[in-house]
């Protein structure tokens, strides 16, 4: 469990320092005028202004994602050392593959999230068009890699190892699906003639939330690479 | 004794902030059925819940049925034993206490006591209610599938779990791990709510030290529940992939009803590992939000300022963090290393410490304060004691030497009844008598309310402080049926018979407390804006019960704390949160701001 505890003691840690520079040298038994409050914090400009909420909606979601898949990870490094039956299992070659795409995509999405910031239509219907397909060529490709271990007989029952590929790598999928639907949301809008403007707060949460599958699928091939 | 009016308290002109995007329902479905109001929903999720808890009462008396006269009643076997406790175990836990004081308490009063119009995403939130319906709904299903509910211990541990010859292995297992499944993704999208109306939507002037301890406990329950609920959906996931797909994470080979099974070399301790690392935390995630409520009620009816606010807030946190790292306390006799026992049990007995200073907080702002007696403020006392007596017995479990005796007896049972059933239902007994004229406009009856506490709480003594003897008496738990233990003394079964009588007493007494909500709420007396004269933002809305968009056109402004109850000089005995300093009207005249009033400007 040493990951999780290195994640929990990460997020604890960042929360109460947070929460220390909001309640050291505060007297809250003290009542003062609402403006020169000791720690001005709330709405109307007071925090800011990149802090809205569904930024931090996304965050703490994302935190909940990885809470999710350190606690797997832990699973899978304990279960390598409790049991004596562990074979790992060769990466098959595609996964590189895979990989660019999904690299792929969150760039695409990236500039898409630029194109909707300045207003330019043509490379966020062009960027969301890409990173979305990119991340289905991703899926699929996934979904192939899984044949090609079936198919040269890494059955998932045969071993823990093909087990833990199987669930990591479904697990990540199904996190990109969630997006995806996310995402087809976002391509209707435009595709119904919203302006860029209007569809630039979906298309940020978009890009974040691939950005951190992609960092999440290099930890996780990282992890399959090396064990 | 004052009472500050209306007029002297802050809100913020109407326009100054962006509303929020509300959903504004016309139909009756829209407003009561599809809503998005977290006040509506909040309801939602307190009947839902109360309603399967009454279901996992009514299977504790059957329980108690069958230990207090065994084998008198036909219909209960050894299967259908386990699966009463199986069921009462889970559905108490996770369907009852966390959906009701995250999901009931938490959506009606953090919007309500922050000062914001309703919860950051409506929409998600009316989601996250149904997400829990279904589950609840899955739960009840696995009662009438072949073979019946999940018998497997609510710790569902492997290989017990999904071997066969266990009560529900036909598929009430299968579908409590699909149940919880739902219920965990339904949570996530709540506990979203829950954080980001916390941090982003209070009101102008609601700074974090600022916030009514309520608050504080249901927000970091629900930081808790985030973090610890994906153990539990790790961990179930895959036993889902070792019973149906054929794995082997968790299940080592054996041979079972003189068959090898398919499985080989999974580790049943790495399934406890995951499960305890929810498990533990969840035990808090229940008290959290306990420690809250109870902070603000006794603040309330002692008429005094919370003792030591930012140790109480800091003393929250703190529980938080290390009941991450006490999970394998509940595994000294797992088999694991024992030098993490000795660990484990080091961080365990440093809990004690906040968890102290928290009742010793309490017990100082009651000290002589002006305590009135009312039914919320019996029910907030009452959780003091019982969870002092739950905790104390847990420094006992918390020592290895200590635990492995007693490990599996009654003693254990007595101890988890004790701090994480009694102390918190009593806390949600209280919450009710306490906020439910906010709800509804209408006291609940008082004499009925002292009926309800009298019996609940003497009763859940008789029920549970035997059962500690028991335990030292070695009377192990989880079985049905004890036959011709030589061990065991004779008047364990007498003392048994008791425990059953008072268990059904208690039980029936809860009848009382249903009719009471009924009856008040058609007949109850009418309690106007703030019948117990508090100080936070959900009782100085315009209308009571707070209409759609909680505060009418205008959000309040917070000029101070929660606790400004006898304000030393202050003609009004409290102060609400967005009254501003200059509206204080002082014993000698003079007036709050520090500059003098002109006597024009003195308001009634």
């Amino acid at each position: 469990m040493t990951i999780t505890l290195v994640f929990i003691a990460v997020m604890m840690a960042i929360f109460g320092g947070w929460l220390f520079s909001h309640s050291i040298n505060v007297r809250p038994w003290e009542a003062a005028p609402a403006d020169t409050g000791s720690t001005p914090m709330g709405r109307n400009g007071q925090l800011p202004p990149g802090v809205t909420a569904p930024r931090v909606g996304l965050a703490v979601f994302v935190a909940v994602a990885t809470a999710l898949f350190a606690l797997t990870i832990s699973a899978y490094l304990m279960r390598m050392e409790m049991g004596h039956d562990w074979r790992t299992l060769p990466t098959p070659g595609l996964l590189w593959l895979n990989t660019a795409c999904l690299v792929l995509g969150s760039i695409a999405l990236q500039w898409a999230w630029n194109g909707a910031r300045r207003g330019d239509e043509r490379s966020l219907r062009l960027g969301l068009g890409l990173g979305g397909g990119f991340t289905i060529a991703f899926v699929l490709g996934q979904g192939l890699a899984w044949q090609q271990l079936n198919a040269a007989g890494y059955y998932l029952v045969e071993n823990p190892a093909n087990a833990f590929f199987f669930l990591l790598t479904a697990l990540h999928a199904l996190h990109l699906l969630g997006g995806l639907a996310a995402w087809a949301r976002t391509l209707f809008r435009v595709q119904r003639g919203a302006a860029p403007a209007a569809v630039r707060a979906s298309v940020e949460l978009c890009a974040l939330y691939w950005h951190f599958l992609l960092l999440l699928w290099v930890v996780l091939f990282a992890l399959l690479l090396n064990t | 004794m004052a009472e500050p009016g209306r007029e002297s308290v802050s809100y913020a002109p109407a326009g100054e902030f962006d509303d929020m995007e509300l959903s504004h329902p016309k139909t009756f479905l829209g407003k009561y059925i599809w809503s998005q109001d977290a006040k509506v929903i909040a309801i939602q999720y307190g009947i839902t819940a109360m309603a399967i808890g009454v279901v996992a009462l009514v299977l504790s008396i059957l329980m108690r049925l069958q230990l207090g006269f065994p084998g008198t009643f036909a219909l209960i076997d050894p299967g259908s034993y386990l699966q009463y406790v199986t069921m009462h175990g889970m559905i108490m836990v996770v369907y009852l206490l966390t959906a009701l004081f995250l999901g009931g308490f938490g959506n009606y009063l953090i919007p309500l006591m922050c000062g914001a119009r309703d919860m950051a995403f409506p929409y998600l939130n009316m989601l996250s209610y149904w997400f829990y319906l279904v589950a609840v709904l899955i739960l009840v299903a696995s009662f009438f599938v072949p073979g019946g509910a999940s018998g497997a211990g609510w710790t569902l541990y492997p290989p017990q779990a999904i071997s066969p010859g266990t009560p529900g292995i036909d598929g009430g297992i299968l579908l409590m791990f699909i149940s919880l499944m739902v219920f965990i993704a339904g949570f996530t999208m709540g506990g979203l709510n829950y954080i980001v109306t916390v941090l982003q939507a209070r009101a102008r002037g609601m700074t974090l030290m600022r916030m009514p301890l309520t608050i504080w406990g249901i927000f970091m329950a629900t930081v808790m529940a985030l973090l610890a609920f994906p153990a539990l959906l790790v961990a179930v996931l895959m036993m889902l992939f070792d019973m149906l797909l054929g794995t082997s994470f968790f299940m080592p080979a054996m041979l079972t009803l003189g068959e090898q099974s398919g499985h080989e070399g999974g580790s049943p301790l790495l399934y406890q590992h995951l499960f305890w690392f929810f498990g533990h935390p969840e035990v808090y995630i229940v008290a959290l939000p306990a420690f809250g409520i109870v902070s603000d009620i006794l603040a309330t009816h002692a008429r005094k300022n919370i003792f030591g606010y930012r140790m109480m807030v800091w003393a929250i946190i703190i529980i938080a963090v290390l009941s991450f790292v006490v999970w394998a306390h509940h595994m000294f006799v797992s088999g694991m290393n024992p030098y993490f026992g000795f660990l484990f049990a080091t961080t365990t007995l440093i809990i004690a410490v906040p968890t102290a200073i928290k009742v010793y907080n309490w017990v100082l702002t009651l000290w002589r304060g002006n305590i009135r007696m009312t039914v919320p403020m019996l029910f907030a006392i009452g959780f003091i004691f019982t969870f002092v007596n739950g905790g104390l017995s847990g420094l006992y479990l918390g020592n290895v030497t200590v635990d492995v005796p007693l490990a599996d007896t009654y003693f254990v049972v007595g101890h988890f009844h004790m701090v994480m059933a009694v102390a918190p239902v009593l806390v949600v007994f209280g919450a009710i008598y306490h906020w439910y004229p906010k709800m509804t406009g209408r006291m609940l009856n008082d004499t009925l309310g002292k009926i309800h506490f009298w019996i609940t709480f003497l009763g859940s003594y008789a029920i549970f402080y035997p059962m500690h003897f028991l335990g030292f008496a070695g009377v192990p738990r989880r079985y049905y049926a004890y036959g011709e233990t030589g061990y065991i003394a004779e008047s364990a079964q007498a003392l048994n018979a008791f425990m059953s009588v008072a268990a059904i007493i208690v039980a029936l007494t809860q009848l009382l407390f249903f009719f009471n909500l009924v009856w008040s709420y058609y007949r109850g007396r009418e309690s106007g804006p703030n019948p117990w004269q508090a100080t936070t933002l959900e009782w100085q809305t315009e209308h009571t019960p707070p209409r759609h968009g909680n505060f009418g056109e205008t959000l309040p402004v917070v000029y101070r704390w929660a606790y400004d109850f006898s304000v030393p000089g202050a003609k009004q005995d409290y102060l609400p949160q967005n009254m501003p300093p200059e509206a204080v009207e002082y014993e000698d005249g003079g007036r709050g701001g520090g500059s003098a009033a002109s006597p024009d400007e003195v308001r009634p």
